[in-house]
């Protein structure tokens, strides 16, 4: 309740810091109340929520075999949890296949507990089971928090896919013509106020990946990478890209990798 | 004599360093291969949600050259990218009624607008200019992108010649036949501004009463 109300301010003062902000330096400025605004709640990320019913979800028995998903592994061996997030996405010898996060859980979820993957990649973000996989994600992200991201491209499926995603983050099409290069291939640029990393080099890269699963502010929703690439995607004017399908995990490869060195900073708080 | 000798080792050294760069800087580029595995991926990735269809993903002439930037900007491009300018060029239509300049406020509303033509939309929404997400234009709207130049007096700077007003329709209607591959969208090629709108957008920089010339 406490949290709540705290929250309520927080959200109402940076909705007050962007409205203030009205002269010619609005660019510089709405950039820096939000970077205030994330100062203010660092020991209060929203996603604290998510992150503790996460850790429930994930040592409670669930689905047709009643089973926790305690032995799950998401590369460094059953039951690590602590620093996974930050070498994914990787190959993995049981599936035969490089795996993101969000596909890794539902390997799990399927091998462990019995349930249909299906389901989960139907669901429409934010329900039914995919709010326990969100919530599940913010679990797994927050231990990898701080760490430096380290993912391989030594396996040919994981250079494979690297490959990829860098010819699919460049990849034209739709009614307008974008790609992800459209908006993320160059230093210094935003739409409208909204400042675009570059995700062709390192230090771009980082900021997306780094920070992305994250709490968005102006939803007021924890979104995992999975549903922030499905949103480019829709403003890209694509159709529906398949929860979990391999266009995702291929530009998770290639952003992965470009940023490998800089800090995993999960969950994010963003606008 | 000795002298010269070395003068010489010199000369050659520096010739078979010069045609040795030549040698490294003109790689056989070429535009990159079909890929199957990466159609295939392409192909099984994607579903069709309401307007947003499947054909999205097909490709036409100038976004598969674009999507290859390392050829598309490369000497070895250059042919390639004037056809795709030639042909996108070639698909413009001046305005049916002859009339260029429309309705600023209008052209403002559409400029402001970035919506429309996602799954989230239906065939009825309106699809937005979006100008204003890539270009500062007005120059008391502070909440701009700079993916594009900035727009703002963009008459009065330019000036008001037909030759001003052909380019600009020219480029709103489809900015590839200048520059193949250009981040703008083409808004009448593939339909998302219809005349009358492109009119009104036409105004919004070029009408000397519409605040982007003030």
């Amino acid at each position: 309740m406490q949290r709540k109300l705290t929250l309520g301010l927080a959200s109402g003062l940076v909705a007050a810091l962007l409205t203030m902000t009205s002269s010619v330096s609005a660019q510089k400025s709405a950039t820096d109340d939000i970077a205030k605004y994330r100062e203010m709640i660092a020991d209060g990320n929203p996603s604290e929520l998510y992150e503790a019913a996460g850790e429930e979800l994930w040592k409670k028995p669930a689905g047709p075999k009643n089973v926790t998903l305690e032995q799950c592994n998401l590369g460094l061996g059953p039951g690590v949890v602590k620093g996974a997030a930050a070498q994914l996405p990787r190959y993995f010898k049981d599936t035969n296949k490089v795996q993101d996060l969000e596909s890794r859980l539902m390997t799990c979820m399927q091998v462990l507990q019995g349930r249909d993957p299906e389901e989960m990649i139907d669901a429409p973000f934010q329900k039914g089971p995919k709010k326990d996989m969100e919530a599940i994600v913010a679990y797994v992200v927050t231990l990898s928090k701080g760490d430096k991201i380290k993912v391989s491209t030594a396996h040919p499926k994981e250079k494979e896919m690297y490959d990829l995603g860098k010819r699919a983050f460049f990849f034209q099409g739709g009614p307008m013509d974008f790609s992800c290069a459209s908006c993320h291939a160059e230093n210094g640029k935003r739409i409208r106020l909204q400042d675009l990393p570059n995700i062709t080099e390192q230090k771009g890269a980082a900021l997306g990946w780094g920070y992305w699963p994250a709490y968005r502010v102006s939803s007021g929703q924890f979104w995992t990478m999975q549903q922030r690439l499905n949103d480019c995607f829709r403003q890209q004017r694509f159709p529906f890209p398949i929860y979990g399908s391999d266009v995702t995990i291929a530009l998770s490869m290639y952003m992965a990798k470009t940023a490998n060195g800089g800090t995993v900073e999960t969950p994010g708080l963003k606008r | 004599m000795n002298m010269k000798i070395t003068h010489l080792k010199q000369l050659l050294a520096a010739t078979g360093f010069i045609f040795a760069t030549g040698l490294v800087q003109t790689p056989a580029l070429a535009q990159q291969k079909n890929d199957p595995k990466f159609n295939k991926m392409i192909q099984e990735s994607f579903r069709a949600d309401g307007i947003a269809a499947l054909n999205r993903i097909d490709q036409d002439a100038t976004q598969k050259f674009c999507s290859d930037p390392k050829f598309a900007d490369s000497k070895q491009g250059q042919a390639m990218r004037e056809k795709i300018q030639k042909m996108n060029m070639d698909s413009i239509k001046q305005p049916s009624d002859g009339k260029y300049i429309g309705d600023w406020k209008n052209g403002e509303r559409i400029a402001q607008s970035g919506r429309g033509a996602t799954w989230t939309d239906t065939a009825e929404t309106p699809i937005g200019g979006g100008c204003y997400n890539c270009h500062q234009i007005d120059y008391k709207e502070i909440s701009y992108g700079n993916i594009g130049p900035s727009l703002t007096g963009y008459g009065k700077i330019r000036g008001y010649s037909p030759e001003v007003v052909t380019y600009t329709w020219n480029r709103i209607n489809n900015s590839k036949a200048y520059n193949a591959c250009s981040n703008m969208p083409r808004f009448a090629h593939f339909k998302l501004l219809n005349e009358k709108q492109m009119q009104d957008v036409m105004a919004l920089l070029l009408d000397p009463e519409s605040p982007v010339n003030k």
